[in-house]
């Protein structure tokens, strides 16, 4: 299980994470905050006509986070912001490819919470 | 009982579980030995009735096991009977408290630690909401011990209650919870201990402490989970106020008015958790029986142990003082407390990772959390070479 959990694609991100940084000019932001781990994620995003320009996300946490949170922000890009509400807890644990444990869904799930935070609320 | 390797091996088969993993996370909550697993079914198989006022055998003999378990209780910490409240677990023991002690202080501070567990912590915020006084935090010093002259410094005479933790559970600091009391004394404050994380590993005599009141959770023990102690002085209970009120708590009731019964009763409403206290008392008699002073010996040995290798491993950072109870929290770096607990637990090797309930004191680290291991004396060095085996191939992984 733990060679199929901790893939290589997987700790690239975690090393490298894409779209990782600030953003400044940002129309649209959400703050997460995972009380069962002190783990936490900001997301900004410049939305035009309700289509997601530009997306930086920080923070700190473990590997499927930070995989999670790249692979996520990557996706949404150019996407509107229904589209966006509408992605599911399965659709982004899919991106990840790997078999999640429910005991850290939570970290893998947190990435969307927030996404769909910034652009709902 | 000495605990030697051998011992230890035997004591081990008591604990059915302990066969398919290896158990490092005693602080969370212990395993249970077979002994108190068959007193509670002995209970619900062969006298489960109501406790008090049951007028058949059963009752009869459900309430002495109750009942017993009281003396067992206080005669293991130096307390008499009537001064052991049953509760949840050592967070309700301290709700009680924050929610009845007001009548009782003198004073406008509230003295904790930043070691505290949020169950000390929560509670008297939300007290000092509600009644204007103030929370003033004794500092841990860069070696993660306790800073005893800021202590000196803060309980002063405007100190209404001194409220620590005896032992960290998140880094296994153990504080001189003895000398603060003194403190506190020296100024006519009240003082609670939080004892969750102490008594499974040492003796405890209140009287010697002389504590006001003093908290734990009968399944960090070897006991059953929703079952907790409330100590205190028999002369401040009797002055506080009941904390939940009903059935038999009450002396007597009208359409209008009730009396409260006496202690401990008043504090106790409702049937209790009856098959809790007979664990518990089960899971004493066993910590009895091996002596808790072998058990702080035998932990003693294995502590240094694992921080002798823990140390050793590169990239390691330890957050736990140097002199420490049966806990070490660290992290490896370049690699989350998460992943390491994921990878170990590949091996199950159970381990936890995160903020313990100490969200403040790892702000005031630097850090989002922690992985940790904590020791029982059920715990062999084979465990311990486990942990480090894991640890190195969690580095391996991530060096990929």
């Amino acid at each position: 299980m733990i060679d199929s959990m901790y893939r290589e694609h997987i700790l690239e991100l975690y090393k490298h994470p894409r779209n990782f940084g600030n953003l400044e000019n940002f129309t649209h932001a959400s703050h997460l905050y995972n009380a069962s781990c002190g783990d936490d994620i900001t997301i900004r995003m410049i939305l035009e006509n309700g289509v997601v320009r530009e997306v930086k996300f920080t923070g700190r946490g473990c590997a499927l986070f930070m995989a999670s949170a790249s692979l996520l922000t990557s996706k949404i890009k150019n996407m509107g912001k229904k589209e966006i509400m509408k992605i599911t807890p399965e659709e982004s644990i899919s991106l990840l490819k790997i078999p999640v444990s429910s005991v850290r869904m939570k970290c893998a799930l947190l990435p969307l919470e927030a996404i769909q935070k910034a652009v709902g609320g | 009982m000495k605990l030697t390797d051998e011992n230890v091996m035997k004591l081990k088969k008591d604990f059915p579980i302990l066969k398919n993993i290896v158990y490092l996370d005693s602080a969370a909550t212990t395993q249970k030995p077979k002994q108190v697993i068959e007193k509670i079914k002995d209970y619900y198989e062969n006298y489960n009735a109501n406790i008090h006022r049951g007028l058949y055998k059963i009752s009869q003999r459900a309430t002495e096991e109750y009942e017993n378990s009281k003396k067992i209780v206080a005669s293991f910490i130096n307390a008499s009977k009537d001064e052991i409240i049953y509760t949840r677990n050592a967070t309700e023991s301290l709700n009680l408290l924050a929610y009845t002690i007001k009548p009782l202080l003198k004073g406008k501070n509230i003295i904790l630690t930043e070691l505290e567990h949020h169950s000390n912590l929560v509670p008297w915020q939300q007290f000092c909401r509600e009644y204007g006084f103030s929370l003033k935090f004794i500092p841990i010093n860069e070696d993660f011990t306790l800073d005893m002259d800021e202590a000196r410094e803060l309980i002063n005479k405007d100190t209404a209650i001194l409220s620590v933790t005896h032992i960290s559970n998140a880094i296994g600091t153990i504080n001189d919870v003895k000398e603060l009391i003194q403190m506190a004394k020296k100024v006519n404050a009240l003082t609670i201990i939080d004892a969750a994380q102490s008594i499974p590993h040492r003796k405890i005599d209140v009287k010697d402490l002389n504590a006001d009141f003093l908290v734990f959770s009968g399944h960090k023990m070897l006991g059953p989970t929703g079952i907790g102690v409330l100590y205190g002085k028999k002369e401040l209970l009797n002055q506080l106020q009941p904390f939940l009120y009903g059935g038999d708590m009450i002396n007597e009731v009208t359409f209008q008015n009730a009396t409260w019964n006496k202690l401990p009763e008043k504090f106790e409403a409702g049937t209790p958790n009856i098959a809790g206290a007979i664990g518990l008392a089960a899971a004493i008699d066993y910590l009895k029986n091996i002596g808790i002073e072998n058990i702080e010996e035998r932990e003693k040995e294995l502590f240094e142990y694992a921080m002798k290798k823990m140390k050793k491993i590169k990239g390691i950072k330890i957050y736990s003082p140097k002199i420490s109870s049966s806990i070490i929290s660290f992290n490896l770096e370049g690699i989350h407390s998460h992943d390491i607990a994921t990878i170990l637990d590949s091996k199950n090797i159970c381990i936890r990772a995160g903020h313990h309930c100490t969200m403040p004191l790892m702000n005031k680290l630097g850090i989002a959390g922690t992985a940790r291991l904590s020791l029982y004396f059920y715990n062999t060095k084979e465990d311990i070479d486990s942990l480090i085996q894991g640890l190195e191939e969690a580095k391996k992984i991530f060096k990929k």
